[in-house]
C-alpha cells in the first residue's frame, strides 16, 4: 500500500474523531500528572483540523501534513501544540516530492518527526513524554518492509502503557516528581489515537 | 533612534499585560508587546500571539523575548525559527524582574546582545 492525498485525509478525520470521543478521558489523564487540558487541547485543534481539511484541495500528502502542522501549532495551545506541529511539519518536509508516499518515505517521515519532537521538547526515552510512544512506532516500522495495521496498534498500545511506571522529568508533569509514577501520559495516550487511526486507515487501504 | 523591542509571553494575559503595566510606569518609549494567553484567551500560549508580537515589538534594533512556564518556551522557539528573524533572541530569565531591566536597558539605547547580557548578568550576581 502507498498513503494517498486521500488517505492522509481520513488519518486526521479519523484521529479528530478519537480525540472527540476521548476528549474527558485526555483531560483526566492530564489532570493526574498535569493541568487538566490535553483533551481541551487535543479535540479544539484536531477540529480545525477536520473542519479544514475536506475543504482544501491538496497537491500532495506533504501538503495535507504542513497544514495539519499549522493548524496544531496555532490552535492546540500547551506543550501539545508545538509538539505535534514539529513532528507533522517535519514528516511533511521528509515526504515532500513522493507522492503517493510509499512505505520507506513514510518511515523515514516518522522518523523525521521523532528527531523533531525530541529536540523541540528536549526530551528522550524514558522521560513520559509522546517521545515514548513515537520511538517504539518509529523502530517496529524501520524492522517492517510494509504497513502492518495490528501490530502497529499492538506496538502504540503497549508503549503507552509503558509510561504507566515511568516518572516524569519533562513537561509539566516533571513537577509531580514520583507521584507521576502509576498514570500513563496523557500525550502519549493521544499519540496512540493518531496510529490507532493509522491502522484504520491502512486497514482500509489494504 | 529606534530600541530593542521586548515581547512579554506568559500562560496568562493578565500576567503579561500586568507586567508591561509595571514597565510603562517608567519606560514609556521602549517597544513592548504582550503575547499572554491561547488564541481565546484562556490559559496557555499561541504561536500566532508570538509572532505578531514580534513582528510590531521590532523597530529594527530586534527584539529579546521573555517567557513563563511550560509550552511558553517551545512556542517561543517555533514562533522564532518561523519568522526567519535573525535578530530575536529567547531569555531564560525571570519575567517580571528580567523584563524590567531589560526595558531599562534598551530604553539606552543598547544593542540586543547587549540588552540580552546586562539582564542576564544582573541575575547571576543574586
Ligand atoms: N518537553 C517535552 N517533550 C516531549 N513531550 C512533552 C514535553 N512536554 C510535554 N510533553 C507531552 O505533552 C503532553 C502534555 O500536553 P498538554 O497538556 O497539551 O500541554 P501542557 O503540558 O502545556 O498542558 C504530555 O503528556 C507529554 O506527552
Ligand atoms: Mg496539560
Amino acid at each position: 500500500m502507498k498513503l494517498t492525498v486521500n488517505n492522509s485525509i481520513q488519518w486526521f478525520l479519523k484521529a479528530n474523531e478519537k480525540m472527540q470521543e476521548n476528549k474527558e478521558y485526555l483531560t483526566l489523564l492530564d489532570k493526574k500528572i498535569g493541568d487538566s487540558d490535553h483533551g481541551i487541547n487535543m479535540a479544539r485543534g484536531f477540529q480545525e483540523v477536520a473542519n479544514k481539511l475536506p475543504t482544501q484541495d491538496y497537491a500532495s500528502v506533504s501538503d495535507v501534513l504542513k497544514d495539519v502542522a499549522m493548524t496544531l501549532m496555532s490552535k492546540v495551545g500547551g506543550a501539545a501544540g508545538p509538539l505535534y506541529g514539529t513532528i507533522f511539519l517535519k514528516m511533511s518536509t521528509a515526504v515532500k516530492g513522493t507522492d503517493p508516499v510509499d512505505y520507506q518515505t513514510f518511515t523515514n517521515g516518522l522518523e523525521e518527526g521523532l528527531v523533531g519532537v525530541k529536540q523541540r521538547g528536549k526530551a528522550d526515552v524514558g522521560e513520559k513524554t509522546l517521545v515514548d510512544v513515537w520511538a517504539p512506532v518509529v523502530d517496529f516500522f524501520k524492522q517492517g518492509v510494509d504497513f502492518q495495521a495490528d501490530q502497529l496498534v499492538e506496538t502504540a498500545e503497549n508503549a503507552m502503557d509503558n509510561t504507566k511506571d515511568i516518572q516524569a522529568s519533562k513537561g509539566r508533569a516533571a513537577y509531580f516528581k514520583e507521584k507521576s509514577i502509576g498514570h500513563i501520559d496523557p500525550g502519549s495516550t493521544s499519540s496512540f489515537y493518531i496510529f490507532e487511526a493509522l491502522a484504520e486507515v491502512i486497514r482500509e487501504g489494504e | 533612534m529606534a530600541d530593542v523591542g521586548i515581547v512579554l509571553i506568559s500562560h496568562s494575559p493578565k500576567i503579561a499585560a500586568g507586567i508591561k503595566d509595571i514597565i510603562r510606569q517608567v519606560i514609556t518609549e521602549v517597544p513592548i508587546e504582550t503575547a499572554g494567553g491561547t488564541d481565546e484567551n484562556e490559559i496557555g500560549t499561541n504561536i500566532d500571539k508570538i509572532l505578531n508580537a514580534m513582528e510590531a515589538a521590532d523597530t529594527g534594533k530586534g527584539v529579546l523575548l521573555f517567557y513563563d512556564i511550560g509550552s511558553a518556551k517551545m512556542n517561543a522557539e517555533m514562533a522564532i525559527e518561523m519568522s526567519e528573524k535573525e535578530n530575536s533572541m529567547l531569555i531564560d530569565a525571570p519575567l517580571v524582574e528580567g523584563s524590567y531591566v531589560a526595558a531599562v536597558e534598551a530604553g539606552m539605547g543598547k544593542s540586543l546582545q547587549e540588552v540580552h547580557d546586562a539582564v542576564i548578568k544582573s541575575f547571576s550576581k543574586r
